[in-house]
Protein backbone atom coordinates (compact mmCIF):
# COMPACT_ATOMS: atom_id res chain seq x y z
CA UNK A 1 0.00 0.00 0.00
CA UNK A 2 1.41 3.34 -0.95
CA UNK A 3 0.10 6.60 0.35
CA UNK A 4 0.10 9.95 -1.35
CA UNK A 5 3.29 11.77 -0.22
CA UNK A 6 1.13 14.78 0.68
CA UNK A 7 -0.96 12.67 3.05
CA UNK A 8 2.21 11.28 4.63
CA UNK A 9 3.55 14.81 5.11
CA UNK A 10 0.33 15.94 6.77
CA UNK A 11 0.17 12.90 9.06
CA UNK A 12 3.83 13.32 9.97
CA UNK A 13 3.34 17.00 10.83
CA UNK A 14 0.25 16.16 12.89
CA UNK A 15 2.01 13.45 14.88
CA UNK A 16 5.01 15.69 15.53
CA UNK A 17 2.78 18.58 16.59
CA UNK A 18 0.89 16.38 19.04
CA UNK A 19 4.12 15.03 20.49
CA UNK A 20 5.55 18.54 20.91
CA UNK A 21 2.35 19.93 22.45
CA UNK A 22 1.90 17.02 24.88
CA UNK A 23 5.58 17.26 25.78
CA UNK A 24 5.30 20.99 26.44
CA UNK A 25 2.18 20.67 28.55
CA UNK A 26 3.83 17.99 30.67
CA UNK A 27 6.94 20.13 30.93
CA UNK A 28 4.75 23.06 32.02
CA UNK A 29 3.11 21.01 34.77
CA UNK A 30 6.39 19.87 36.23
CA UNK A 31 8.07 23.23 35.70
CA UNK A 32 5.64 24.72 38.22
CA UNK A 33 6.87 22.09 40.69
CA UNK A 34 10.52 22.77 39.84
CA UNK A 35 9.99 26.48 40.33
CA UNK A 36 8.51 25.87 43.76
CA UNK A 37 11.56 23.83 44.76
CA UNK A 38 13.96 26.42 43.39
CA UNK A 39 12.24 29.27 45.22
CA UNK A 40 12.07 27.14 48.37
CA UNK A 41 15.82 26.57 48.18
CA UNK A 42 16.53 30.27 47.57
CA UNK A 43 14.28 31.29 50.46
CA UNK A 44 15.50 28.50 52.79
CA UNK A 45 12.20 26.63 52.85
CA UNK A 46 11.37 23.00 52.08
CA UNK A 47 8.78 23.32 49.30
CA UNK A 48 5.88 20.96 48.50
CA UNK A 49 6.44 17.53 50.08
CA UNK A 50 3.01 15.99 50.71
CA UNK A 51 1.01 15.18 47.55
CA UNK A 52 2.08 11.78 46.24
CA UNK A 53 5.49 12.25 47.79
CA UNK A 54 8.29 9.97 46.69
CA UNK A 55 11.00 10.81 49.17
CA UNK A 56 11.15 14.61 49.48
CA UNK A 57 9.53 15.24 46.07
CA UNK A 58 5.77 15.70 45.71
CA UNK A 59 5.37 13.95 42.37
CA UNK A 60 1.60 14.35 42.10
CA UNK A 61 1.53 18.04 43.12
CA UNK A 62 0.99 19.40 39.54
CA UNK A 63 -1.92 17.01 39.00
CA UNK A 64 -3.50 18.09 42.29
CA UNK A 65 -3.02 21.73 41.26
CA UNK A 66 -4.65 21.11 37.89
CA UNK A 67 -7.65 19.36 39.48
CA UNK A 68 -8.05 22.19 41.96
CA UNK A 69 -7.95 24.70 39.11
CA UNK A 70 -10.63 22.85 37.14
CA UNK A 71 -13.06 22.82 40.06
CA UNK A 72 -12.68 26.51 40.87
CA UNK A 73 -15.61 28.76 40.01
CA UNK A 74 -15.28 30.42 36.62
CA UNK A 75 -16.10 34.06 37.37
CA UNK A 76 -17.37 36.41 34.65
CA UNK A 77 -16.91 40.05 35.54
CA UNK A 78 -19.95 42.26 34.97
CA UNK A 79 -19.92 43.87 31.51
CA UNK A 80 -16.84 41.97 30.47
CA UNK A 81 -16.39 41.72 26.73
CA UNK A 82 -17.47 38.07 26.36
CA UNK A 83 -15.66 37.25 23.13
CA UNK A 84 -12.36 38.90 23.91
CA UNK A 85 -12.44 37.70 27.52
CA UNK A 86 -12.76 34.11 26.33
CA UNK A 87 -10.24 34.07 23.50
CA UNK A 88 -7.50 36.09 25.25
CA UNK A 89 -6.06 33.17 27.29
CA UNK A 90 -6.24 31.00 24.17
CA UNK A 91 -4.19 33.51 22.17
CA UNK A 92 -1.63 33.65 24.98
CA UNK A 93 -1.14 29.87 25.02
CA UNK A 94 -1.41 29.48 21.24
CA UNK A 95 1.35 31.96 20.44
CA UNK A 96 3.56 30.36 23.09
CA UNK A 97 3.09 26.93 21.50
CA UNK A 98 3.36 27.59 17.76
CA UNK A 99 6.89 28.99 18.03
CA UNK A 100 8.05 25.38 18.47
CA UNK A 101 7.15 24.48 14.89
CA UNK A 102 10.52 25.61 13.54
CA UNK A 103 12.86 24.47 16.32
CA UNK A 104 15.10 21.48 15.55
CA UNK A 105 15.18 19.19 18.59
CA UNK A 106 17.50 16.41 17.46
CA UNK A 107 19.72 15.56 14.46
CA UNK A 108 17.77 13.78 11.70
CA UNK A 109 17.68 9.99 11.98
CA UNK A 110 17.11 7.34 9.36
CA UNK A 111 15.08 4.40 10.65
CA UNK A 112 14.18 1.55 8.28
CA UNK A 113 14.93 3.69 5.25
CA UNK A 114 12.63 6.47 6.41
CA UNK A 115 14.29 9.75 7.29
CA UNK A 116 12.89 11.36 10.42
CA UNK A 117 13.51 15.06 10.98
CA UNK A 118 13.06 16.25 14.53
CA UNK A 119 11.44 19.52 13.62
CA UNK A 120 7.95 20.23 12.34
CA UNK A 121 8.94 22.66 9.60
CA UNK A 122 12.22 23.94 8.20
CA UNK A 123 11.24 27.30 6.75
CA UNK A 124 13.92 29.60 5.43
CA UNK A 125 12.60 32.54 7.45
CA UNK A 126 12.37 30.64 10.75
CA UNK A 127 14.11 33.34 12.76
CA UNK A 128 11.67 35.97 11.49
CA UNK A 129 8.82 33.57 12.14
CA UNK A 130 9.86 33.35 15.78
CA UNK A 131 9.96 37.14 16.07
CA UNK A 132 6.59 37.48 14.32
CA UNK A 133 4.93 34.93 16.60
CA UNK A 134 6.54 36.57 19.62
CA UNK A 135 5.14 39.93 18.59
CA UNK A 136 1.63 38.43 18.50
CA UNK A 137 1.92 37.15 22.06
CA UNK A 138 1.09 40.59 23.45
CA UNK A 139 -2.48 40.31 22.11
CA UNK A 140 -3.41 37.74 24.74
CA UNK A 141 -2.44 40.01 27.59
CA UNK A 142 -3.80 43.19 26.02
CA UNK A 143 -7.17 41.65 25.21
CA UNK A 144 -7.43 39.94 28.56
CA UNK A 145 -6.72 43.18 30.37
CA UNK A 146 -9.03 45.29 28.25
CA UNK A 147 -11.97 42.88 28.17
CA UNK A 148 -12.08 42.40 31.97
CA UNK A 149 -13.66 45.83 32.40
CA UNK A 150 -11.45 46.53 35.40
CA UNK A 151 -9.11 49.49 35.87
CA UNK A 152 -6.25 47.40 37.24
CA UNK A 153 -6.53 44.99 34.34
CA UNK A 154 -6.55 47.84 31.83
CA UNK A 155 -3.48 49.41 33.43
CA UNK A 156 -1.72 46.06 33.26
CA UNK A 157 -2.63 45.73 29.59
CA UNK A 158 -1.40 49.25 28.79
CA UNK A 159 1.89 48.63 30.57
CA UNK A 160 2.33 45.35 28.79
CA UNK A 161 1.78 46.97 25.38
CA UNK A 162 4.33 49.71 25.99
CA UNK A 163 6.82 47.28 27.49
CA UNK A 164 6.58 44.64 24.80
CA UNK A 165 6.72 47.11 21.92
CA UNK A 166 9.83 48.71 23.46
CA UNK A 167 11.72 45.52 24.21
CA UNK A 168 10.78 43.78 20.98
CA UNK A 169 13.20 46.03 19.09
CA UNK A 170 16.16 45.07 21.25
CA UNK A 171 15.03 41.45 21.10
CA UNK A 172 15.12 41.42 17.30
CA UNK A 173 18.35 43.39 17.02
CA UNK A 174 20.02 41.11 19.58
CA UNK A 175 19.48 38.22 17.17
CA UNK A 176 20.82 40.03 14.10
CA UNK A 177 24.41 39.20 15.11
CA UNK A 178 23.62 35.48 14.94
CA UNK A 179 21.99 35.98 11.57
CA UNK A 180 25.08 37.81 10.29
CA UNK A 181 27.57 35.12 11.28
CA UNK A 182 25.44 32.17 10.18
CA UNK A 183 24.16 33.78 6.96
CA UNK A 184 20.86 31.94 7.22
CA UNK A 185 17.47 32.45 8.79
CA UNK A 186 16.71 28.73 8.99
CA UNK A 187 17.16 27.36 12.49
CA UNK A 188 18.16 23.97 11.09
CA UNK A 189 21.05 25.63 9.22
CA UNK A 190 21.98 27.79 12.20
CA UNK A 191 22.24 24.76 14.48
CA UNK A 192 24.23 22.75 11.93
CA UNK A 193 26.73 25.59 11.54
CA UNK A 194 27.41 25.48 15.28
CA UNK A 195 28.68 21.89 15.22
CA UNK A 196 32.15 22.88 16.46
CA UNK A 197 31.93 26.46 17.74
CA UNK A 198 28.79 27.79 19.38
CA UNK A 199 27.57 31.24 18.40
CA UNK A 200 27.89 32.48 21.96
CA UNK A 201 31.67 32.56 21.50
CA UNK A 202 31.25 35.30 18.87
CA UNK A 203 28.05 36.80 20.21
CA UNK A 204 28.18 36.95 24.03
CA UNK A 205 26.62 40.42 24.04
CA UNK A 206 23.92 39.26 21.63
CA UNK A 207 22.95 36.50 24.05
CA UNK A 208 22.80 38.89 27.00
CA UNK A 209 20.72 41.46 25.10
CA UNK A 210 18.39 38.75 23.78
CA UNK A 211 17.94 37.11 27.16
CA UNK A 212 17.16 40.37 28.99
CA UNK A 213 14.77 41.54 26.28
CA UNK A 214 13.08 38.14 26.19
CA UNK A 215 12.62 38.18 29.96
CA UNK A 216 10.83 41.50 29.49
CA UNK A 217 8.78 40.08 26.61
CA UNK A 218 7.37 37.30 28.75
CA UNK A 219 6.79 39.61 31.73
CA UNK A 220 8.96 37.71 34.17
CA UNK A 221 10.37 39.51 37.17
CA UNK A 222 12.11 42.00 37.27
CA UNK A 223 9.96 43.04 34.28
CA UNK A 224 6.56 41.87 35.55
CA UNK A 225 4.99 45.32 35.55
CA UNK A 226 1.84 44.14 33.73
CA UNK A 227 1.07 41.98 36.79
CA UNK A 228 2.84 43.89 39.59
CA UNK A 229 0.77 42.46 42.43
CA UNK A 230 1.87 45.17 44.88
CA UNK A 231 0.43 47.90 42.66
CA UNK A 232 -2.16 46.39 40.35
CA UNK A 233 -3.68 43.44 42.35
CA UNK A 234 -2.76 40.98 39.59
CA UNK A 235 -2.62 43.32 36.60
CA UNK A 236 -4.15 42.03 33.38
CA UNK A 237 -5.19 38.76 35.05
CA UNK A 238 -7.02 40.33 38.01
CA UNK A 239 -10.50 39.17 36.98
CA UNK A 240 -9.50 35.80 35.63
CA UNK A 241 -10.21 32.64 37.56
CA UNK A 242 -10.39 28.89 37.12
CA UNK A 243 -9.20 27.37 33.84
CA UNK A 244 -8.91 30.68 32.01
CA UNK A 245 -6.46 31.89 34.61
CA UNK A 246 -4.68 28.54 34.41
CA UNK A 247 -4.20 29.15 30.67
CA UNK A 248 -2.45 32.47 31.32
CA UNK A 249 -0.29 30.71 33.88
CA UNK A 250 0.45 27.99 31.35
CA UNK A 251 1.35 30.58 28.71
CA UNK A 252 3.84 32.17 31.09
CA UNK A 253 5.63 28.89 31.76
CA UNK A 254 5.58 27.71 28.15
CA UNK A 255 6.98 31.09 27.16
CA UNK A 256 9.81 30.51 29.62
CA UNK A 257 10.60 27.21 27.92
CA UNK A 258 10.26 28.80 24.49
CA UNK A 259 12.68 31.67 25.08
CA UNK A 260 15.10 29.22 26.69
CA UNK A 261 14.97 26.93 23.66
CA UNK A 262 15.45 29.88 21.29
CA UNK A 263 18.45 31.10 23.27
CA UNK A 264 19.87 27.55 23.32
CA UNK A 265 19.28 27.04 19.61
CA UNK A 266 20.69 30.34 18.42
CA UNK A 267 23.55 30.87 20.84
CA UNK A 268 24.43 27.56 22.50
CA UNK A 269 24.28 25.27 19.48
CA UNK A 270 20.85 23.70 20.06
CA UNK A 271 21.24 19.93 20.13
CA UNK A 272 24.99 20.11 19.40
CA UNK A 273 27.25 18.95 22.22
CA UNK A 274 30.36 20.87 23.27
CA UNK A 275 33.19 20.22 20.75
CA UNK A 276 30.77 18.10 18.74
CA UNK A 277 30.36 15.37 21.38
CA UNK A 278 27.28 13.17 20.94
CA UNK A 279 24.77 15.63 19.47
CA UNK A 280 21.22 14.98 20.56
CA UNK A 281 18.16 16.14 22.43
CA UNK A 282 19.81 15.60 25.83
CA UNK A 283 22.11 18.58 25.25
CA UNK A 284 19.19 20.78 24.25
CA UNK A 285 17.35 19.67 27.39
CA UNK A 286 20.32 20.57 29.60
CA UNK A 287 20.65 23.99 27.95
CA UNK A 288 16.94 24.71 28.34
CA UNK A 289 17.14 23.67 31.98
CA UNK A 290 20.08 26.01 32.48
CA UNK A 291 18.26 29.04 31.04
CA UNK A 292 15.09 28.26 32.97
CA UNK A 293 17.11 28.02 36.18
CA UNK A 294 18.66 31.42 35.44
CA UNK A 295 15.17 32.89 34.86
CA UNK A 296 13.99 31.56 38.23
CA UNK A 297 17.17 32.66 39.96
CA UNK A 298 16.71 36.21 38.60
CA UNK A 299 13.06 36.21 39.63
CA UNK A 300 13.77 35.54 43.27
CA UNK A 301 16.87 37.71 43.50
CA UNK A 302 16.00 41.04 41.88
CA UNK A 303 13.34 43.59 42.83
CA UNK A 304 10.92 44.85 40.17
CA UNK A 305 11.83 47.79 37.95
CA UNK A 306 9.96 51.03 38.35
CA UNK A 307 8.12 51.99 35.16
CA UNK A 308 10.44 54.87 34.18
CA UNK A 309 13.48 52.71 34.93
CA UNK A 310 12.07 50.02 32.68
CA UNK A 311 11.66 52.41 29.76
CA UNK A 312 15.02 54.08 30.32
CA UNK A 313 16.81 50.73 30.50
CA UNK A 314 15.10 49.44 27.37
CA UNK A 315 15.69 52.46 25.17
CA UNK A 316 18.90 53.93 26.55
CA UNK A 317 20.89 50.84 27.53
CA UNK A 318 19.63 47.73 25.79
CA UNK A 319 18.92 49.24 22.36
CA UNK A 320 22.31 51.01 21.99
CA UNK A 321 24.03 47.82 23.17
CA UNK A 322 22.20 45.77 20.54
CA UNK A 323 23.10 48.29 17.82
CA UNK A 324 26.74 48.41 18.96
CA UNK A 325 26.82 44.61 18.82
CA UNK A 326 25.67 44.62 15.19
CA UNK A 327 28.15 47.36 14.32
CA UNK A 328 31.13 45.59 15.90
CA UNK A 329 30.11 42.23 14.42
CA UNK A 330 29.95 43.78 10.95
CA UNK A 331 33.39 45.41 11.30
CA UNK A 332 35.00 42.23 12.63
CA UNK A 333 33.47 40.20 9.83
CA UNK A 334 34.77 42.61 7.18
CA UNK A 335 38.24 42.70 8.77
CA UNK A 336 38.40 38.91 8.96
CA UNK A 337 37.07 38.77 5.41
CA UNK A 338 34.24 36.31 6.06
CA UNK B 1 -3.42 21.76 -1.90
CA UNK B 2 -2.28 25.33 -2.57
CA UNK B 3 -5.74 26.10 -3.84
CA UNK B 4 -7.43 24.81 -0.66
CA UNK B 5 -5.12 26.91 1.50
CA UNK B 6 -5.71 29.92 -0.75
CA UNK B 7 -9.49 29.72 -0.53
CA UNK B 8 -9.34 29.12 3.21
CA UNK B 9 -7.28 32.22 3.95
CA UNK B 10 -8.85 34.36 1.21
CA UNK B 11 -12.31 33.70 2.68
CA UNK B 12 -11.03 34.39 6.17
CA UNK B 13 -9.45 37.65 5.01
CA UNK B 14 -12.64 38.83 3.29
CA UNK B 15 -14.88 37.94 6.25
CA UNK B 16 -12.52 39.61 8.72
CA UNK B 17 -12.23 42.68 6.47
CA UNK B 18 -16.03 42.95 6.48
CA UNK B 19 -15.84 42.67 10.25
CA UNK B 20 -13.42 45.59 10.43
CA UNK B 21 -15.98 47.79 8.69
CA UNK B 22 -19.15 46.41 10.20
CA UNK B 23 -18.33 45.88 13.88
CA UNK B 24 -19.22 48.79 16.12
CA UNK B 25 -16.76 48.05 18.89
CA UNK B 26 -13.38 49.56 17.90
CA UNK B 27 -11.36 46.86 19.69
CA UNK B 28 -13.27 44.12 17.88
CA UNK B 29 -12.66 45.91 14.59
CA UNK B 30 -8.94 46.10 15.39
CA UNK B 31 -8.92 42.37 16.16
CA UNK B 32 -10.54 41.63 12.82
CA UNK B 33 -7.84 43.72 11.19
CA UNK B 34 -5.26 41.50 12.88
CA UNK B 35 -6.98 38.47 11.36
CA UNK B 36 -6.86 40.17 7.94
CA UNK B 37 -3.12 40.80 8.32
CA UNK B 38 -2.40 37.22 9.33
CA UNK B 39 -4.51 35.81 6.49
CA UNK B 40 -2.67 38.05 4.03
CA UNK B 41 0.60 36.75 5.46
CA UNK B 42 -0.55 33.21 4.70
CA UNK B 43 -1.31 34.28 1.11
CA UNK B 44 2.20 35.77 0.82
CA UNK B 45 3.62 32.41 1.86
CA UNK B 46 1.63 30.79 -0.95
CA UNK B 47 3.15 33.33 -3.36
CA UNK B 48 6.62 32.11 -2.24
CA UNK B 49 7.35 35.33 -0.39
CA UNK B 50 7.82 34.11 3.19
CA UNK B 51 9.93 37.13 4.09
CA UNK B 52 7.11 39.50 3.22
CA UNK B 53 4.74 37.26 5.20
CA UNK B 54 6.89 37.39 8.33
CA UNK B 55 7.40 41.13 7.97
CA UNK B 56 3.66 41.57 7.50
CA UNK B 57 2.85 39.81 10.76
CA UNK B 58 5.73 41.38 12.68
CA UNK B 59 5.22 44.96 11.58
CA UNK B 60 1.52 45.29 10.88
CA UNK B 61 -0.07 42.87 13.33
CA UNK B 62 2.67 42.93 15.95
CA UNK B 63 3.62 46.59 16.07
CA UNK B 64 1.35 49.02 14.23
CA UNK B 65 -1.96 47.44 15.13
CA UNK B 66 -0.89 47.00 18.75
CA UNK B 67 -0.28 50.75 18.89
CA UNK B 68 -3.78 51.31 17.45
CA UNK B 69 -5.19 49.09 20.18
CA UNK B 70 -3.10 50.98 22.73
CA UNK B 71 -4.61 54.29 21.66
CA UNK B 72 -8.12 52.82 21.50
CA UNK B 73 -7.75 51.51 25.03
CA UNK B 74 -6.35 54.80 26.30
CA UNK B 75 -9.17 56.83 24.80
CA UNK B 76 -11.75 54.06 25.41
CA UNK B 77 -14.29 55.53 22.99
CA UNK B 78 -16.70 52.69 23.75
CA UNK B 79 -19.15 51.32 21.24
CA UNK B 80 -19.66 53.71 18.35
CA UNK B 81 -23.34 54.62 18.15
CA UNK B 82 -22.95 56.73 15.04
CA UNK B 83 -23.18 59.91 17.08
CA UNK B 84 -20.60 62.61 16.38
CA UNK B 85 -20.18 61.60 12.78
CA UNK B 86 -19.58 64.50 10.42
CA UNK B 87 -22.54 65.45 8.25
CA UNK B 88 -20.79 65.15 4.91
CA UNK B 89 -19.06 61.89 5.92
CA UNK B 90 -21.62 59.54 4.37
CA UNK B 91 -21.89 61.20 0.93
CA UNK B 92 -18.10 61.44 0.77
CA UNK B 93 -17.75 57.77 1.69
CA UNK B 94 -20.27 56.90 -1.03
CA UNK B 95 -18.27 58.83 -3.64
CA UNK B 96 -15.00 57.17 -2.68
CA UNK B 97 -16.63 53.76 -2.45
CA UNK B 98 -18.09 54.18 -5.91
CA UNK B 99 -14.74 55.27 -7.33
CA UNK B 100 -13.07 52.22 -5.82
CA UNK B 101 -15.78 49.92 -7.15
CA UNK B 102 -15.42 51.36 -10.68
CA UNK B 103 -11.67 50.91 -10.49
CA UNK B 104 -12.07 47.32 -9.34
CA UNK B 105 -14.56 46.53 -12.12
CA UNK B 106 -12.29 48.11 -14.74
CA UNK B 107 -9.34 46.03 -13.60
CA UNK B 108 -11.38 42.84 -13.50
CA UNK B 109 -13.01 43.66 -16.86
CA UNK B 110 -9.63 43.95 -18.52
CA UNK B 111 -9.67 40.22 -17.67
CA UNK B 112 -6.13 39.27 -18.41
CA UNK B 113 -4.21 40.93 -15.65
CA UNK B 114 -0.88 41.87 -17.16
CA UNK B 115 1.05 38.78 -16.15
CA UNK B 116 4.47 40.19 -16.81
CA UNK B 117 7.00 37.82 -15.33
CA UNK B 118 10.03 39.52 -13.88
CA UNK B 119 13.37 37.85 -13.44
CA UNK B 120 12.37 36.59 -9.97
CA UNK B 121 10.25 33.58 -10.78
CA UNK B 122 9.25 31.16 -8.00
CA UNK B 123 11.88 28.70 -9.26
CA UNK B 124 14.65 31.30 -9.18
CA UNK B 125 13.55 32.42 -5.69
CA UNK B 126 13.59 28.85 -4.42
CA UNK B 127 17.14 28.62 -5.72
CA UNK B 128 18.61 31.82 -4.24
CA UNK B 129 16.16 32.30 -1.36
CA UNK B 130 13.73 35.19 -1.17
CA UNK B 131 15.43 36.88 1.80
CA UNK B 132 18.71 36.90 -0.10
CA UNK B 133 16.97 38.28 -3.20
CA UNK B 134 15.30 41.10 -1.26
CA UNK B 135 18.52 41.92 0.59
CA UNK B 136 20.58 42.04 -2.57
CA UNK B 137 18.04 44.28 -4.32
CA UNK B 138 17.78 46.64 -1.35
CA UNK B 139 21.52 47.17 -1.30
CA UNK B 140 22.02 47.49 -5.05
CA UNK B 141 19.19 48.67 -7.31
CA UNK B 142 17.05 50.20 -4.58
CA UNK B 143 19.76 51.56 -2.32
CA UNK B 144 18.77 55.21 -2.73
CA UNK B 145 15.03 54.75 -2.07
CA UNK B 146 15.93 52.49 0.86
CA UNK B 147 18.16 55.12 2.45
CA UNK B 148 15.63 57.88 1.77
CA UNK B 149 12.97 55.81 3.54
CA UNK B 150 15.18 55.50 6.59
CA UNK B 151 15.69 59.27 6.54
CA UNK B 152 11.93 59.74 6.32
CA UNK B 153 11.40 57.55 9.37
CA UNK B 154 14.10 59.49 11.22
CA UNK B 155 12.35 62.76 10.42
CA UNK B 156 9.09 61.33 11.72
CA UNK B 157 10.78 60.24 14.95
CA UNK B 158 12.42 63.63 15.48
CA UNK B 159 9.09 65.31 14.78
CA UNK B 160 7.32 63.20 17.41
CA UNK B 161 9.99 63.93 20.00
CA UNK B 162 9.81 67.67 19.32
CA UNK B 163 6.00 67.62 19.60
CA UNK B 164 5.93 65.48 22.73
CA UNK B 165 8.75 67.16 24.60
CA UNK B 166 7.74 69.39 27.47
CA UNK B 167 8.98 72.91 27.01
CA UNK B 168 11.15 73.81 29.97
CA UNK B 169 11.59 77.52 30.45
CA UNK B 170 14.96 78.40 31.85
Amino acid sequence: MSLDPLVITIIEALVKSIVVIVGLLTAFAYLTLVERYVVAKIQSRIGPNRVGAIGPIAVLQPIADALKMIFKEDIWPAQADQVAYTIAPGIAVGTALVAWAVIPLNPSLTIAGYKIDFYIADVNVALLYLLAIGSLGVYGIVLGGWSSNNKYSLLGALRSTAQMVSYEISLGLGLVGVLMISGSLSLVDIVQKQATVWNVVWQPLGLIVYFIAATAEINRLPFDLPEAETELVAGFATEYSSLKWALFYMAEYINMITISVIASTLFLGGYQGPFGILPGFHWLFLKIAFFIFVLMWIRYTFPRFRYDQLMRFGWKVLLPLALANIFVTAIVMVVLGR
Amino acid sequence: MDLIVFYLFATLAVIAALGVVALRNPVHAALCLAVVFISLAALYVLLSAPFVAAAQVMIYAGAILILFVFVIMLLSPGVDQGAGALKWQRPLAAVFGLALAVELILVLASAVLPAARGQYTPERLAQIGDVQAIGALLFTDFLLPFEITSLLLLVAMVGVIVLAKKRVRS
